[in-house]
């Protein structure tokens, strides 16, 4: 039986299995790559959307339980999100595989608190695993998203 | 090796010749075809008017074929740069792609195959792209001379616009013209000094954008008409093999396509990854674990160390190095210590992956090949075909560390096999699950320190003795261990520190263990860099001296200044220890590149060691992205810091315990450092960046634990699982 859900704004229905997780279906059946796998736990992030606005590990949510509800993948931020805009301005990626799954993360804080502080951040971001340690950067491009003055790295 | 001396060598490292070497044996002895013929092969492609690296569209934009995979270094931003600086080409209007595999085109020059590793993309690059960027420029220049009738020293270049007398016009105008000027053999390269790209803030990433919007290709992204999606059960072991199996569950899985033994397990080939998941779920495999290695790690480093104590087997071999004088004649209290160091997995964000199509002898693949040339020799090892018939199309990498380069290619070769077995040219992507990942071993080896020091009466070494034992990372190569397997000493061999010591007896011992290695970020550093600066702390301690006065001391008497200009450079910039916290410090050279850290720590009474604030100061010869530099400072410590902290894969009875982020700890955005990064001015070509920033933190986390009055680190991680 089809699973409707709202994706990035469209309706879409779901053949998969109820247990099949959010982004398997996202990936492989909606075809949106944006969205990374990476550990299949709910350890990482890579796999962050947004469910009805909250950020959700989609690694680890089976499709039959949203049902209905309204998913946000990276591809709905549309490109030019101020925090993509921020991320791009100070070259935070550097593999950018855990990138889709940090913004998602960091869109969210920022929906929730518009000046958030470090602690705000660490408890936002610290279920986001980058490898590159790509952290410093990933800071300071949401503080400068918010309008807080970032201390951006420094190079001398 | 006929075709391989004609290319021109950038002053390959011994390392890089064994890789060569490797390659060369490897080829030969698998597929009957020598290095020539690797090289050969496909050398005849066509290339455009301004030859393999660079092309330029009717608009005048100019892209850079990069022969380096970019999986987070930033060598695309690098690259171009070098290009775009030569040919004053408009920056904004420079994009990067991917060169194919072609190893006689695009080899390494360090290397002698097509291959990243290193941190050598740019410093091979650097005369190779020069002289391509001058060359297109020049031949802008003598189009327009000719068309103007203006002597070409009348001619500027500037942004693309090329400006002679009162006539101008872009690179899009005189595309037509220029293409068809022979291009220069010798072209004049810029003077240095008269850069205006290079080594500035404008040097920035190409593709921060694509992955910042979800547009980013990587191999996970493959979609293609009929792909499949292969999963593989593998043994629980490093040597199970398969004794029987059941697919009779597996292929009653919806969307399950078929099922295929393949040397490394059992392939589950389905429509799409969650069904090939729920198809392995559901296979029913024995394995036969009667050749496996079988040991835990606790019992490995229990060996390790016996040996080192000098009570290993007698038919082990001792290797020396950086060996001098009679170390009989050590007077006086020796100072010793041990160290010891755990198995470590890369743990890239993107798990092992790859895109494979096979039919019959032909192959083509698509995913994130760091040493291409070497995955073709594997590849067409099982195809039986000439390895520069196989097509890689080189795409982004989730991450790699090290981990996509190894000589047996081993998840690609997984996947060629399962594409063989489908046949037909229809494209398999095998995917690995973190788990996968995990227990594929190709970790970095368990390495022990044993050193033994005595003091001259300033306090200063004397006699050095030091023992290493850990697992050779060389012989997994095709020609077996070398002589001295490098890898595994790098750092302490080389050391000013042993260059300043009067009498040294250094070797190193490999005994063979069942569990694949590889380098990983920053190599024989990785535990190096922590011996070498750690125990010179405590030296230092020991003789009531100031560390950064003891290093500087030697480093004046080795003539050690480039290390001596970084440590100043940091201490400059250090400022005052903030109250309440401890400092460390240590310097370190690696891949060319000497990098000296100051470390601001707290250690809050029974909680975990924080590093707070991390000044780098670096020598990389010409900087060509200070941007980008200081992002690999950034995450390259990062990288060490998360290894220093928590990394440990641990074995029982041979089994990976660790397979996934709930218990391979890695350091998180409330534990990472700020990294302030300053770059010494050089005139000198450019050395590593990639890995240099990784191997030091840990020994400056280690001498601030020393500052505060804590003991010495001598096993790592310092945060254990257990404790």
């Amino acid at each position: 039986m089809a699973i409707a859900i709202e994706l990035n704004g469209k309706t879409v229905n779901v053949t998969a299995a109820e247990d099949t997780p959010l982004l398997w279906v996202i990936r492989d059946e909606l075809g949106l790559t944006g969205t990374k796998y990476g550990c299949g736990i709910a350890q990482c992030g890579a796999c962050t959307v947004h469910v009805d606005g909250q950020p959700a590990r989609s690694c680890s949510t089976p499709v039959g339980a949203v049902a209905g509800m309204k998913i946000t993948t990276i591809e709905g931020l549309g490109g030019r999100h101020p925090v993509q805009q921020a991320w791009v301005k100070a070259d935070v990626p550097q593999c950018g595989y855990c990138q889709s799954g940090q913004i998602m993360s960091a869109v969210a804080l920022l929906a929730e608190k518009s000046a958030p502080t470090d602690a705000d951040i660490d408890a936002a971001m610290a279920g986001n695993i980058c490898r590159c340690g790509a952290y410093q950067r990933i800071r300071a491009a949401i503080k400068d998203a918010a309008g807080i003055a970032a201390a951006l790295p420094t190079t001398a | 090796m006929n075709a391989h001396s004609k290319i021109e060598s950038a002053d390959p490292s011994r390392r890089d010749l064994l890789v060569v070497g490797a390659v060369v044996a490897g080829s030969s002895l698998l597929v009957g075809c020598s290095m020539g013929d690797v090289l050969s092969l496909g050398a005849d492609a066509e290339f455009g008017a301004f030859g393999p690296f660079i092309k330029i569209a009717d608009d005048g934009q100019v892209t850079v074929v990069s022969k380096h995979i970019e999986f987070g270094q930033g060598n695309h931003a690098g690259l171009a740069a070098i290009v775009a600086e030569e040919m004053d080409a408009d920056w904004n209007r420079v994009r990067v792609e991917q060169a194919p595999a072609i190893a006689k085109v695009y080899a390494n020059l360090g290397m002698g195959v097509q291959g990243t590793g290193g941190s050598t993309a740019i410093a091979n690059s650097w005369p190779q792209l020069r002289k391509a960027g001058a060359a297109a420029r020049a031949m802008f220049v003598q189009a327009a001379s000719k068309k103007w009738a203006v002597p070409v020293d009348k001619i500027s270049v500037k942004d693309s616009v090329v400006t002679g007398g009162d006539q101008s016009a872009t690179f899009a105008e005189l595309l037509p013209d220029a293409a068809r000027v022979k291009p220069p053999q010798d072209p004049v390269l810029k003077d240095p000094k008269t850069f205006t790209l290079i080594g500035t803030d404008r040097v920035r990433r190409k593709d921060s954008q694509a992955k910042v919007d979800g547009t980013a290709l990587y191999t996970q992204d493959v979609k293609e008409k009929g792909l499949l999606v292969a999963m593989v059960a593998h043994g629980p072991k490093f040597g199970s093999k398969v004794k029987s199996f059941d697919d009779s569950a597996a292929l009653k899985v919806k969307d399950v396509v078929a099922v295929h033994e393949i040397p490394t397990g059992v392939a589950v080939v389905a429509r799409n990854s969650w069904a090939a998941s729920k198809g392995r779920d559901a296979l029913k495999v024995e394995w036969d674990d009667s050749k496996a290695e079988t040991r835990s790690s606790d019992q490995i480093m229990a060996q390790y160390r016996e040996i080192a104590a000098g009570k290993g087997p007698s038919d082990l071999k001792w290797t020396p190095f950086d060996s001098k004088g009679d170390i009989a004649s050590a007077t006086g209290e020796a100072f010793e210590a041990t160290y010891d160091f755990p198995y470590l997995a890369h743990a890239a964000m993107e798990p092992m992956n790859c895109v494979a199509r096979v039919k019959g002898n032909s192959a083509s693949l698509s995913f994130g090949s760091q040493v291409p040339t070497v995955d073709q020799l594997n590849t067409a090892k099982i195809v039986g075909n000439l390895p520069g018939a196989i097509k890689i199309e080189t795409l982004f990498a989730g991450g790699s560390f090290g981990r996509r380069a190894n000589f047996q290619s081993d998840y690609v070769a997984e996947c060629v096999h399962i594409a063989k077995k489908v046949g037909k040219g229809t494209p398999v992507k095998l995917v690995w699950t973190r788990e996968d990942d995990q227990r594929a071993g190709y970790f970095r080896p368990i390495v022990h320190h044993r050193v033994k020091i005595t003091v001259d009466k300033d306090g200063y070494p004397a006699t050095w003795s030091h023992r290493i034992v850990t697992q050779s990372i060389m012989k997994g190569s095709p020609t077996g261990t070398p002589k001295l397997d490098e890898t595994a000493v790098e750092g302490a061999l080389g050391s000013p520190y042993l260059k300043a010591t009067p009498i040294v007896d250094a070797q190193l011992a490999l005994p063979d263990v069942g569990v694949p290695v590889l380098w990983w970020r920053s190599v024989g550093a990785t535990h190096t860099a922590h011996v070498m600066e750690h125990t010179i702390d405590q030296l230092a301690r020991r003789a009531g001296k100031d560390p950064v006065e003891y290093r500087r001391t030697l480093y004046a008497k080795v003539g050690a200044k480039r290390h001596l200009a970084v440590l100043d450079l940091a201490m400059s910039k250090a400022g005052p220890v903030p109250a309440g916290q401890f400092r460390g410090v240590a310097v370190h050279e690696s891949f060319g590149s000497v990098v000296a850290q100051v470390a601001d720590v707290s250690l809050p009474e029974g909680g975990e060691p924080k590093v707070n604030r991390v000044v780098t100061a670096i020598d990389c010869g010409t900087a060509i992205s200070p941007n980008q530099i200081a992002a690999q400072m950034e995450g390259g410590t990062c990288y060490g810091l998360s290894a220093g902290l928590y990394g440990e894969v641990t074995l029982k009875d041979g089994a990976v315990e660790q397979t996934n982020f709930d218990s391979y700890r890695v350091l998180r955005i409330n534990e990472a450092p700020t990294v302030e990064t300053h770059i010494l001015p050089s005139g000198n070509p450019p050395s590593g960046v990639g890995e240099p920033g990784t191997p030091v933190i840990t020994a400056a986390l280690a001498n601030a634990m020393l500052a505060a009055g804590r003991p010495a680190v001598t096993r790592l991680p310092i945060v254990r699982a257990s404790a």
